[in-house]
């Protein structure tokens, strides 16, 4: 493994008269599957080659605008596919003390359950070689086939001593419930290993985003992402995951969280009634979430009055200690580190969003 | 007060040319032969509003209807793709509360005349020589 120092550029100097940030959600993007070829055996990239790649369909709303055009490297690849590019577009200017790459790849929706876990080693191969190792600062989600357990499993036990994975990704639509017996086995090895378990909005294994079934607009499934993820939450408390992993840790990136508060006191009245249908969940819900659930501010709540901001963040209460920041560079809805939170509040407070609660979360 | 950008033939219609004054990035545009300047910053994030797309105009009376105006006049923001007309800076989503800053733009032309050996311009008293289109900076 070579460990390089990041280079002193300018940026960077530049940079360090702002506070110091820990990026939560920041893309490493392939430019095309074709960047997987070195990663990948002969046989895996003649079968692509044959037969392409193949995830369910409803994944993929077509937008307007999938990254910031203002983002891409002066070779016109893909905004997010050049570590260089982004350090020095983003990680250096913004001082950018850490940042936790999320790959959004084919990888971990294909229906070829082999083809899915060749594709996932390929991805954190590719990870290691092109972003972690020369940049010390990233720190990586490991990608698994997270539909075939068993397979993720082995995935994970691959991968498991290079700390520099922090977390196992799941997508925000899985086939199942997150809470259900089928994942189970990830949840296991990602506690045995110290591996948080993340999910990261939009993404599809055949599932709408809604109760009601397919959406018609792009802006329906833009604003999906938080209704999918309370049903996670739900699941995973009233399944007892954090009952069977006390040491579990679950990060929702990209789902909102303005909606944590309410969602707390309606689980906690639900449970009083419905105890008895849950043995499993020994305590109030409230308190699994609390405990187990950290949250990333990207698409940040902008509500009509500046005021209500405030008075969101005072319903978290001690919550407020599992905010945190992230940029989602570099999709167009991205967060500006300067803007994402209202300046005005409590300096302790920002210091915690924007660094420390990352900072104890993935022990950086 | 009032800044040289650019020579005119230099804005063609349908192009813009971004400029740094008095300490503010602008963007100047020429919309069918007329010219307008926003200044470069959006009021959501602070993105370089100027370098967004430019679009016709779109509505829709009814579901599945729509009318659009192909004048390209509705400036969107790279970052975030917030709407703006770019005649007078308002937002299409908030026209009454938001608005991105919008400057004056005039084009002016020099009497030039021949004499002799000698080719003479005209330049008002106060004003620079030389090139025809400026930029006002008192903000509106």
């Amino acid at each position: 493994m070579v460990v390089t120092t990041a280079p002193e550029t300018e940026a960077r100097v530049r940079g360090r008269t702002r506070r110091a940030l820990i990026d939560c959600d920041f893309h490493d993007e392939l430019d095309s599957i074709k960047d997987l070829y070195p990663y990948l055996s002969q046989r895996w990239r003649e079968h692509i080659e044959s037969y392409g790649t193949r995830g369910p369909g409803g994944a993929y709303y077509p937008r307007f605008m999938d990254h910031r055009e203002d983002a891409r490297p002066p070779s016109g690849r893909r905004s997010g596919s050049e570590m260089a590019h982004s350090r020095k577009d983003f990680l250096d200017p913004y001082n950018v003390a850490h940042a936790i790459l999320i790959p959004l790849t084919p990888a971990g929706r294909q229906m070829n359950p082999e083809l899915d876990a060749a594709l996932a080693t390929a991805v954190n191969d590719w990870q290691v070689a092109e972003w972690l190792d020369p940049e010390p600062r990233l720190r990586a989600s490991m990608i698994v086939p997270f539909e075939y357990p068993d397979a993720a499993v082995r995935e994970i036990e691959r991968r498991a001593s290079d700390k520099r994975f922090v977390q196992v990704q799941f997508s925000g639509r899985p086939h199942e419930p997150m809470g259900r017996r089928k994942y189970w086995p990830i949840y296991e090895a990602c506690a045995r290993n110290g591996l948080h378990v993340m999910s990261h909005a939009f993404g599809s294994y055949g599932n709408p985003i809604t109760g009601s079934g397919w959406a018609s607009f792009y802006l329906e499934d833009h604003v999906g992402p938080a209704q999918a993820m309370q049903g996670n939450i739900v699941s995973l408390v009233a399944e007892g995951v954090f009952e069977a992993f006390p040491e579990l840790k679950l990060v929702s990136v990209e789902n909102g969280f303005g909606w944590i508060p309410s969602l707390m006191w309606r689980l906690d009245n639900a449970w009083t009634l419905l105890r008895s249908e849950v043995p499993q969940v020994k305590r109030p819900p409230s308190e699994y979430v609390r405990e187990h659930v950290w949250l990333t501010t990207q698409p940040v709540e902008e509500p009509h009055k500046p005021e209500y901001f405030s008075q969101l963040l005072e319903q978290f209460g001690e919550m407020t200690s599992h905010i945190l920041f992230a940029s989602d560079y570099p999709h167009w809805d991205s967060d500006n580190p300067d803007m994402a939170l209202p300046p005005y509040l409590p300096k302790a407070l920002l210091d915690r969003i924007y660094y420390e609660n990352a900072r104890q979360l993935y022990g950086l | 007060m009032k800044h040289v950008v650019a020579a005119a033939d230099e804005i063609p219609p349908g192009s813009r040319k971004i400029v740094d004054l008095e300490g503010r990035s602008i963007g100047v545009f020429n919309v069918d032969g007329e010219y307008f300047a926003l200044r470069n910053r959006c009021p959501h994030q602070g993105g370089a509003l100027c370098e967004g797309k430019l679009w016709g105009v779109l509505k829709a009376d009814v579901p599945g209807g729509f009318e659009y105006s192909s004048t390209r006049e509705i400036l969107t923001c790279p970052w975030h793709g917030w709407e703006f007309h770019v005649r007078t800076g308002q937002s299409w989503c908030d026209p009454m509360r938001l608005r991105v800053r919008r400057y004056d733009v005039s084009v002016e032309t020099y009497k030039v005349s021949v004499e002799g050996r000698y080719v003479f311009v005209e330049v008002p008293t106060g004003r620079p020589a030389a090139a025809p289109a400026s930029v006002s900076s008192r903000a509106r």
